[in-house]
């Protein structure tokens, strides 16, 4: 028989070991020597705390009630580990970058640093984590009982309280020797990581006994197991669900497990070594659960406390040694979680209970001055003593009469309230604090009185009657049947609705509401931090992160020059896609980017701001990013309007030019249409005068007569040319087309450009036997003009004139060369201009339309007809197409 | 001795008009018709009126009249200057540059008599 005091003896030996390792372990850290404390294993194995007593015992009671359901309790954290990517890597994140020192200062820091939110959560931890608390003083208890019936002799109550009092002496000595700003607590850690091996290796001692010294090998106990009405395969869906998301969320939430999963990480990196390590420790805690409570069930009398089957199988099978050794394993379960649970919530009672309300009291005009240091660490030495008391409290009400894992459960639920908010928090930009704040009242609420208060059993809290019939007979409110829904787990149906509704109203709240600008600044701090740890590097660099990066580049430098940038940095590092390490080399690119665009100084300030070194809200620099990017943007327009304007501008100058110089040559036409028809008119006028007077000779009648009819044809053919002319320009000529012989036409031409044979005109008619298809009386035209022209104006003596014609292609060329003495090369470009003179040769009747309108017809039967240089004379090139065709090609 | 009268004009007919009615009024007279070589003649003839077309081959009536102004010794010849081209900026061009008198044509005969008698008489 083992005795009490070889039991407390052996505890308080256990302790004092503990005390030491810790001291050791903080004393290596100091003095920098710590580097394996910050090994991934001695990670791993402090989330051992996970595995409190309930786990080291209750386990079996849990597999021994409910057969293989209890798995879900280690399912949950396996997915979350295994998964540590998805939401732990982020926590860590934002842990070391926001030093984060709790649950309730994420969520408070996260929605604004709000005092409301960080007292709210904490007031839940609190309250959730006492009955837990108390749970490990039962076992602590219970367990003592085990080995001897007496202990309770002094009631269980006072084996619970010194247990207590032990805890809260050993975590105030090493829970709050410093006040780290990492709130780190390297002792405690190894303190925590031996307990975790003890109680790992305990457990599986006693299992080895059960398999291989009590069952007689595997195989005996394999057919147990199938005989067992464990193995029996009696969940439900709903049941398994409910339990695995529960203990995912607990793992998360809980107090403890954020301080050992966050708070005490030294290394992202260790992240993805416990990654695999936690679930195989699981593994190993759960491994022989399952024979210890088919075994215990088999062998131990009706009644036995299957809670207790770790203990009291080995001891009636006499293996007292074994018997203690499990003890101790439930002991470190219990104290490991104890310590743990009370640094976190001593940390959150003294910063967000305790400090906030001290600080408003001594700036309300109280005179209290002092070190807030030691008001901090005063205040989480007595929250320390307040939670182990609250704890003591609890089982001293609950009288230890609740199976541990209900009120492992019960805590669960109740931290599983802080879940929304805070993967709300670390991904949805839109989360409000005050969405936050009344989905936890609400969740807690829901909680409270769905869960915490029937727990107590009936009439202690809640009267026998509310828990069966509702709060003043109303049905729909039964704390175990919220809105008629009846026939689930009280648990299952207690988590459905506090998460559900918690999460419904902070939705809605939050989509109501719209974030302080202390909110939106936190809120870019949480949601926009992403896959720093891609790389698994050890440390945040520069807490800055590339899609931050991009997301202010590209309100700054629009999204194209933005990407372009981070895209080929991200190339120049070998790496795909838009998002470059943030390296001190491409962070001076970039700022010298930016700086192109709103300055050095506030590019430096941004790229400050967002590398976390300095404290200018990323808000108002956001805003003064998106100021700058609106003026530039509307500058830029400016530009455009200005450069349209400018165009626009060019095109009236262009018109306006256009038309000046239309409007010159209409005046200038006018005033030559004016000489040509007023020449002709003067000589009729004048000579009709001197035709009046009396006394002129017959012959100077009839001549002046004639000079007056050949003046006035003068005018008639200027009229009928200036008419002819336009009809050409305006294209509204009707074609004649007819096919004819060109000799034919050329004959035409020369009757009746030279009707009395001035000129002695040299033609191969052979060569004129060519077939066209054209307007003749047109092309007669031409060459009347041609031929006119150099009847008057060619000055050989005798005048000839040489017309020869040759095929060329789809066109016939007639050439017309005189023997004068030609035209000058500068009167060369104007004589197909209208009016163009060249010569003082010029005779009565030319108008000196006749070449502008020869270019006009030429145009319109789809050829032309140049000047001719180098040929001694005035040579004129005529060339025709045989075949018109409308198109003119 | 009778007042002699230089007609500056290409136009064939319309010198033989002219030159038919100052003959019958009583004047001398003589013709050119190149613009280029205007000048000389008038320094050889050294008329009593100048009777100046616009319009010539060459040299146009401005140029001769302008040329001439700036010659001392034929410098002071009055000036009829006649032209086809009767816009208002031409008239003012002809006055700018030193034109005693401004005739479109066409024109009646006695008006042309009238203003060469005066021009002959009283320049101003």
């Amino acid at each position: 028989m083992i005795s009490l005091d070889l039991l407390i003896g052996l505890s308080v030996l256990y302790v004092i070991f503990l005390f030491v390792v810790a001291f050791l372990a903080e004393r290596a850290a100091q003095r920098g020597r710590g580097a394996w404390l910050r090994s991934p294993l001695i990670y791993t194995l402090s989330l051992s705390i996970y595995c409190t007593a309930w786990t080291f015992y209750g386990a079996v009671g849990f597999a021994a009630r409910s057969g293989l359901e209890f798995l879900t309790i280690y399912l949950g954290p396996t997915g979350v580990m295994i998964g540590w990517w998805l939401v732990l890597r982020k926590l860590v994140q934002i842990g070391r970058a926001e030093r984060i020192t709790s649950i309730a200062d994420l969520i408070s820091s996260r929605f604004g640093k709000s005092t409301l939110l960080g007292g709210i959560v904490t007031a839940l931890a609190v309250i959730g984590t006492t009955p837990y608390i108390a749970l490990q003083l039962q076992s602590v208890t219970l367990s003592l009982e085990v080995f001897n019936e007496n202990a309770s002799a002094n009631g269980p109550a006072s084996i619970a309280f010194w247990v207590a009092v032990g805890l809260a002496v050993f975590t105030i000595i090493f829970g709050t020797r410093n006040l780290d700003v990492n709130e780190r607590h390297s002792g405690v850690v190894m303190a925590i990581a031996v307990e975790a091996i003890v109680k790992l290796v305990a457990l599986l001692a006693v299992g080895a006994f059960v398999v291989w010294g009590v069952a007689g090998g595997v195989g005996n106990v394999l057919n147990s197991i199938d005989a067992s009405p464990i193995a029996r395969w009696e969940v439900s869906n709903a049941r398994w669900l409910g339990l695995t998301f529960l203990s995912a969320a607990a793992f998360l939430c809980l107090p403890r497990m954020f301080q050992v999963l966050v708070v005490e990480n030294s290394d992202e990196r260790h992240l993805a070594v416990a990654g695999w390590a936690f679930p195989l420790y699981l593994l190993a805690m759960s491994l022989f659960v399952v024979p210890i409570a088919v075994i215990g069930l088999e062998l131990m009398p009706a009644g036995s406390n299957p809670d207790l089957f770790v203990l009291t199988i080995p001891l009636a099978f006499g293996q007292e040694g074994l018997a203690m050794f499990a003890f101790l394993g439930g002991f470190s379960s219990a104290t490991s979680m104890v310590i743990v649970a009370a640094i976190a919530l001593s940390t959150m009672v003294s910063n967000h209970l305790v400090t906030p309300i001290w600080i408003r009291a001594t700036e309300s005009g109280a005179s209290v001055s002092g070190d807030i240091r030691s008001v901090v660490l005063l205040s989480r030495r007595v929250s320390i003593a307040v939670v182990l008391g609250l704890g003591y409290l609890y089982y001293w009400l609950s009288g230890g009469g609740t199976a541990l894992a209900a009120i492992g459960l019960i805590s669960f639920t109740g931290m599983a309230q802080v879940l929304p908010a805070m993967l709300g928090g670390l991904f949805w930009r839109n989360a409000t604090g005050i969405g936050a704040a009344f989905g936890l009242l609400v969740g807690f609420t829901v909680w409270l009185y769905s869960l915490f208060l029937p727990s107590f059993g009936p009439d202690v809290m809640l009267s026998s009657d509310v828990i069966e019939n509702g709060p003043w007979g109303i049905g729909w409110l039964r704390p175990q049947a919220l809105f008629g829904v009846t026939g689930l787990d009280p648990v299952i149906h207690a988590v459905f609705w506090s998460i559900a509704l918690n999460a419904f109203v902070f939705v809605v709240g939050s989509l109501l509401t719209s974030p302080t600008p202390m909110e939106r600044l936190q809120m870019m701090q949480y949601v926009g931090v992403t896959d720093l740890g891609r790389q698994a590097r050890g440390r945040v660099e520069s807490g800055a992160d590339s899609e931050d990066l991009l997301i202010m580049a590209q309100r700054i430098l629009g999204p194209e020059e933005a990407q372009f940038l981070f895209r080929s940095a991200a190339a120049g590092q070998g790496l795909t896609g838009y998002l470059p390490e943030p390296t001190a080399e491409f962070l001076e690119q970039l700022e010298r980017s930016l700086a192109g665009s709103v300055g050095s100084a506030t590019a430096n300030a941004m790229l400050t701001q967002m590398l976390g070194q300095s404290n200018v809200s990323v808000e108002d620099l956001l805003a003064v990013a998106d100021e700058t990017a609106q003026i530039m943007e509307y500058s830029s327009q400016l530009e455009l309007q200005s450069a349209e304007l400018t165009k626009t501008a060019q095109q009236l100058k262009d018109a306006n030019d256009k038309l000046m110089q239309l409007s010159h040559q209409k005046d200038a036409f006018l005033s030559q249409i004016s000489h040509e028809l007023r020449t002709p008119m003067t000589s009729i006028r004048a000579f009709s005068e001197i035709l009046q007077t009396a006394g002129l000779s017959a012959h100077d009648q009839t001549r002046y007569a004639s000079i007056i009819l050949e003046e006035s044809q003068r005018l008639t053919r200027l009229l009928d040319d200036l008419l002819d002319l336009s009809v050409l320009e305006n294209g509204q000529v009707q074609l004649d087309l007819s096919h004819v012989q060109l000799g034919d036409i050329l004959n035409r031409a020369v009757d009746a450009a030279d009707p009395e044979g001035q000129l002695k005109i040299k033609r191969r008619k052979s060569a004129e036997d060519k077939h066209l298809m054209t307007d003749a009386g047109r092309l007669a035209q031409v060459f009347i003009n041609l031929i006119s022209n150099a009847r008057k104006y060619c000055d050989g003596d005798p005048k000839e004139l040489t017309i020869r014609t040759r095929n060329q292609g789809d066109f016939v060329v007639i050439d017309f060369v005189d023997n004068g003495t030609g035209i000058s090369r500068a009167d060369q470009s104007v004589i197909f201009e209208k009016f163009a003179r060249v010569s003082d040769q010029q005779k009565a009747g030319s108008a000196g339309l006749g070449l502008a309108i020869c270019k006009e017809v030429m145009a319109n039967l789809g050829g032309t007809v140049a000047y001719l240089p180098g040929q001694g004379g005035a040579a004129f090139r005529v060339a025709v197409p045989k075949e018109y065709q409308a198109t003119g090609g | 001795m009778a007042r002699h009268v230089l007609l500056v004009e290409d136009e064939a007919n319309i010198v033989e008009a002219i030159r038919f009615i100052l003959l019958r009024d009583g004047w001398s007279v003589s013709t050119h018709s190149n613009g280029a070589t205007a000048l000389d003649t008038i320094r050889s003839v050294k008329p009593d009126v100048i009777v100046l077309d616009v319009m010539l081959p060459n040299k146009s009536g401005f140029d001769i009249l302008q040329d001439l102004r700036a010659d001392p010794a034929i410098g002071n010849t009055p000036v009829l200057m006649l032209t086809a081209r009767g816009q208002k900026k031409d008239r003012d061009t002809a006055m700018a540059f030193g034109a005693n008198h401004f005739m479109t044509k066409p024109f009646s005969n006695s008006d042309v008599i009238d203003v060469i008698t005066r021009l002959c008489d009283d320049p101003t």
